[in-house]
């Protein structure tokens, strides 16, 4: 029973209260980008769910296997290889798809969720985890990216996965689907989730600098000290 | 040299990498917090852009389109990318100490900075020539500077305002690469009218 409970925990923490997006702000850089549209979004999220359980599954199988020293490396070269697997398949089966994502869609392989969730999941957990832990940041992702499509989609376009709703007398916020739309309606869903794990006590979001950024382990977390104290950085 | 100064504006102003591409959101947002480190990164990513262009363009030409082995571009890319990266930190970090000191720990991070692996496969989608794609890669390389470069004043200046609660931290930061965003839309057409 307490199994099943914890690894319900592991599923379900993706979805709100651990939201690749909007709480530990991971993969931003696609988020901003594909979700002009609904379906372009769905898209993304399904092929990074993916990526992101094929993954978890292969580094928690060999993570005995992996010397320490070599892990990133060994890491990147797994998610590559999904990451050219999910390209065939949506090219092969959703060209349309894979024309709305373009470059996102190979992008993928430096999608920090994924290489994050590696490196602090299931590089240390067994493979059922690590496989539902995959799954439910998979959903985390799609569902924060469909969300933010939804709003940018109704207000910039005034459709829904490209049906229209809005009667074409009424013009709509075309700023909503460029560039600076993105950053904003991030923005302010980031703070209604501040707001919301304020009321549960939780810290809000920041950039999680050196925990859950897999790069740390080549920098050693100096780099945030840098930016902290520089001159300290300069004498050592 | 129409062309080229063509690709460099379009890098810069209309196209700018991180306000509307977005690419590179992630240093964009976490190492702007002072002037000095922004400049250090983006002159990383200038470098390391630059570079892994140079050796990636050949490879794909003589080597992966040669031998019918497209499927595996991302694989290679990511790859070549992560050793080029390596090397340089080490090359730097044994003869060239002072270029090290300034832009050595930028160096691991950028490996996995979708901007350097987006240039790549931008001048690709374009069908550039190599000296082409090398000049695009230095545009995109600029257009981030320049974006860390006002991004970061802006934050400076961010650190010493009221912001309301509710928006304190990140999404303040947010809203406020919005307003930039928007200030670059101005460009849009810009480069079109003067390079026609």
């Amino acid at each position: 029973m307490a199994e099943k409970k914890t690894l319900w925990h592991e599923l379900t923490k993706g979805f709100v209260s651990e939201n690749p997006v909007l709480r530990l702000v991971l993969g931003t850089c696609p988020t901003l980008a594909i979700s002009t549209s609904v379906t372009g979004s769905l898209g993304m999220g399904l092929s990074a769910t993916l990526v992101l359980i094929g993954s978890n599954f292969v580094v928690s199988l060999l993570r005995k296997l992996i010397p320490d020293k070599v892990r990133i490396p060994a890491y990147v070269i797994i998610i590559a290889s999904f990451v050219s697997i999910v390209q065939m398949l949506v090219k092969a089966f959703a060209p349309a798809i894979d024309q709305q994502l373009g470059i996102f869609l190979p992008l993928i392989v430096v999608n920090c969720i994924i290489l994050g969730r590696a490196e602090a999941f299931a590089g240390k957990n067994s493979v059922l985890a690590s496989t539902i832990d995959g799954i439910g940041m998979g959903i985390g992702f799609t569902g924060a990216i469909v969300l933010i499509a939804l709003i940018r989609e109704f207000f910039g376009a005034g459709s829904v996965a490209g049906l229209q709703i809005l009667p074409e007398s009424i013009p709509p916020m075309i700023i909503f689907i460029l560039p600076p739309g993105g950053f904003f309606v991030y923005g302010i869903l980031m703070a209604l989730a501040n707001r919301l794990a304020e009321r549960k006590d939780l810290p809000p979001a920041e950039l999680q600098s050196c925990e859950h950024c897999p790069m740390s382990v080549a920098c050693g977390g100096r780099f945030v000290d840098q930016a902290d104290n520089e001159k300290e950085v300069k004498e050592a | 040299m129409k062309v080229f100064m063509a690709l460099i504006f379009t890098g810069i102003l209309t196209e700018n990498f991180v306000l509307a591409k977005f690419l590179g959101i992630c240093p964009f947002l976490g190492v702007s917090r002072k002037l000095n480190t922004a400049m250090g990164m983006s002159a990383a990513v200038i470098f390391v852009m630059v570079l892994s262009t140079a050796v990636t363009y050949p490879i794909n030409q003589h080597l992966l389109i040669k031998y019918e082995l497209e499927y595996l571009q991302t694989i290679v890319f990511i790859l070549i990318i992560a050793a080029l990266v390596q090397l340089v930190e080490i090359v730097l970090k044994k003869y060239i100490k002072a270029l090290y000191n300034s832009l050595g720990i930028y160096l691991p991070l950028i490996t996995t900075n979708c901007a350097v692996l987006g240039v790549v496969f931008l001048n690709l989608d374009k069908s550039l020539t190599y000296s082409q794609s090398l000049v695009n890669s230095l545009g995109a390389g600029l257009g981030f500077m320049l974006a860390m470069f006002m991004f970061a004043g802006v934050r400076e200046r961010m650190e010493s305002c009221k912001v309301p609660k509710f928006l304190e931290g990140l999404p303040i930061t947010l809203i406020s690469a919005a307003l930039v965003s928007v200030s670059f839309l101005g460009f849009g057409g810009i480069v079109e009218n003067i390079f026609k």
